[in-house]
């Protein structure tokens, strides 16, 4: 729940923001080894309404707009989804997703099936501004990295600089939903295909 | 289309690049007519600013017609002429809505806002022309620009209205301004502005527009003071006067009330890494490039405002924080918040309250950027302000 998000030993500090961040105390359902590499969190706040945000997001198909190792998800029944996600080279990694907690205009949390080959789980939320300043978005994200190559694959999309990923991703997401686009330096369409 | 780019330290040219396109829906792309050369592009010729990449197009003071609009800007029309903003700014963020441009949270892409969020605590805005740190757009000293957000930025001029009187609207202009009202000006009071480049000469016109009693303008190239004079102020040689002493005897001991550092210093990167190194190495470099701010703020009289217009990129080293707080120093600095500024400013050019054209040095052929990249540089006094004109024909110079 929202509340156990907030609970560190640092004050009213977010959990993202503590030296040793437990995963199980934001929340989520990934069994993470505590060195606490593995545990993301990021805040900003996006200018436009909560519902509109929330709805973009729980429309998973848009997520691959704003996260760039994202190949694709593709909606499967009962609130499930199958997500490709770009690797190295030409590798490819997969797994099924199941939204684990659904509140319309506030939360959607969710984490990968049993059998995955990457676990992991997350949840953002939406809150209105308390000081008015647009809708306060924060992403929670732990990964459970899978062993050997897969393992290693893995690592070099997500685990080298989590924090990055996660902060690119959501300022793609602010800029996406404030502006209408994604700003770029391309001059070109074509230069902006070779680049991608 | 011919564009002047960035190869390496001292190595501009112009060479044929692919022309822009409209890339997103609040693109547009503009005909330049006119570009200038910017002091702040020395810091790039220089290559003390990194982040630079061979082959960038650079400029960021620019105008020019509209010959293409993206679908979703409902403002612009083609064949409009426009002056375009050195800030990139969406219009829609926190940021932009407190009319605090410059600061823009959007218009700067992610993959790039990582070194100067590290640097600085916060990612910074994007800027034409200006390295991969402000976004890696393309710059103006060019026949065509993509402007991003040109729903927001470009300033409409009217016809009939030369480009030499306009044109600055689209940095040194604002930047001069922003300057003086950074200092809160009150009737009465003396400011003192070091530097008498471009921005240092339209800050002293802004001041006193702006009800300064005074201006005291301080330089060493006697032409840059002469055309302080001119706007005004009383100059000083600082290679000839005892600069701190000679400002408190101006002022009857008081001090001014405001001081504008429109000097800055040649950045020490913007990299964390480079931070680091060039405080290793250069430490004693650092001690002087601060200099004209050390003065500015020990000169400044107890109460007063200190404005630093000069572009810092680093961490400076002895920088005398007990004058500023003993002397209860009110400190107000940052990239300028051009769209903020530029429609009373063009307000109050049509009405001949401020004239920029007497900044022009030189006019030059796009085809002679690089030589007026040297110039600029090589003679200061001489080549106060470098226009571009793509197509206006090379001089006898070739």
């Amino acid at each position: 729940m929202a509340e156990r998000i907030t609970q560190t030993r640092g004050g009213d500090a977010p959990l993202s923001s503590a030296n040793n961040p437990d995963a199980r105390a934001a929340g989520l359902d990934v069994d993470v080894d505590g060195d606490g590499d593995e545990l993301v969190g990021r805040t900003v706040s996006i200018n436009r309404p909560r519902q509109e945000l929330y709805e973009f997001w729980r429309d998973v198909r848009n997520l691959p707009l704003f996260m760039e190792n994202i190949e694709s998800v593709t909606v499967l029944e009962g609130g499930r989804s199958h997500w490709v996600v770009r690797g190295p080279a030409t590798t490819q990694l997969e797994w099924d997703s199941e939204i684990t907690e659904d509140l319309p205009g506030e939360l959607i949390a969710w984490r990968s099936t049993e059998d995955a080959s990457v676990r992991n789980s997350g949840r953002v939320e939406f809150r209105d501004s308390a000081n008015g300043r647009g809708t306060v978005v924060t992403v929670t994200v732990t990964y459970e990295p899978p062993a050997g190559k897969l393992g290693k694959a893995f690592a070099k999309i997500f685990r080298r600089e989590p924090k990055i990923q996660a902060r690119q991703e959501l300022r793609r997401f602010k800029q996406l939903m404030e502006t209408g686009e994604l700003p770029t330096a391309a001059m070109s369409l074509n230069a902006e295909i070779e680049e991608a | 289309m011919r564009a002047l780019t960035w190869q390496g330290k001292h190595d501009v040219r112009v060479e044929t690049v692919p022309d822009p396109q409209i890339i997103n829906p609040r693109d547009a792309v503009i005909r330049i007519t006119s570009t200038a050369i910017c002091g702040s592009d020395l810091h790039l010729y220089d290559h003390t600013i990194p982040g630079m990449k061979g082959g960038d197009i650079l400029g960021h003071e620019f105008m020019g017609e509209v010959v293409e609009v993206g679908d979703s800007n409902k403002k612009l029309k083609v064949g409009q002429r426009v002056v375009v903003p050195f800030v990139i700014a969406c219009g829609d963020c926190f940021f932009c809505k407190k009319q605090q441009f410059s600061a823009c949270d959007n218009s700067n892409p992610a993959e790039t806002t990582d070194a100067s969020e590290i640097a600085y605590g916060y990612p910074m805005a994007a800027a034409f022309g200006y390295s991969h740190l402000t976004g890696g757009y393309s710059g103006g000293q060019a026949e065509y620009v993509r402007v991003p957000y040109s729903d927001v930025g470009p300033l409409v001029v009217p016809d009939g209205i030369e480009d030499d009187q306009v044109l600055f609207l689209s940095d040194i202009l604002p930047t001069g301004w922003m300057a003086a009202v950074n200092c809160d000006i009150e009737p009465g009071d003396v400011v003192a502005v070091w530097g008498c480049g471009p921005v240092g000469l339209f800050s002293i016109q802004s001041a006193l527009l702006l009800g300064a009693h005074r201006v005291i303008a301080i330089d060493h190239h006697p032409h840059r003071l002469e055309l302080a004079r001119q706007l005004g102020a009383e100059i000083i040689d600082f290679e000839q006067v005892r600069v701190r002493e000679a400002l408190a005897e101006m002022t009857g001991g008081i001090g001014p009330d405001a001081c504008i550092d429109a000097v800055g210093m040649e950045s020490h990167g913007m990299t964390p890494d480079n931070i680091l190194d060039h405080v290793k190495v250069k430490t004693f470099m650092a001690t002087e490039r601060i200099h004209a701010l050390r003065q500015v703020i020990l000169a400044t009289r107890k109460g007063g405002r200190v404005s630093i217009p000069g572009v810092y990129g680093g961490i400076a080293d002895k920088f005398p924080l007990g004058a500023l707080m003993e002397k209860g120093l009110t400190i107000k600095s940052g990239q300028t918040h051009v769209q903020k500024f530029m429609p009373e400013l063009l307000q109050m050019i049509l009405d001949g309250k401020i004239d920029t054209t007497f900044l022009i040095s030189h006019h030059l052929d796009l085809e002679d950027a690089a030589l007026g990249y040297k110039n600029f540089k090589e003679k200061q006094n001489e080549y106060t302000k470098v226009v571009l004109r793509p197509g206006m024909g090379r001089g006898p110079l070739h």
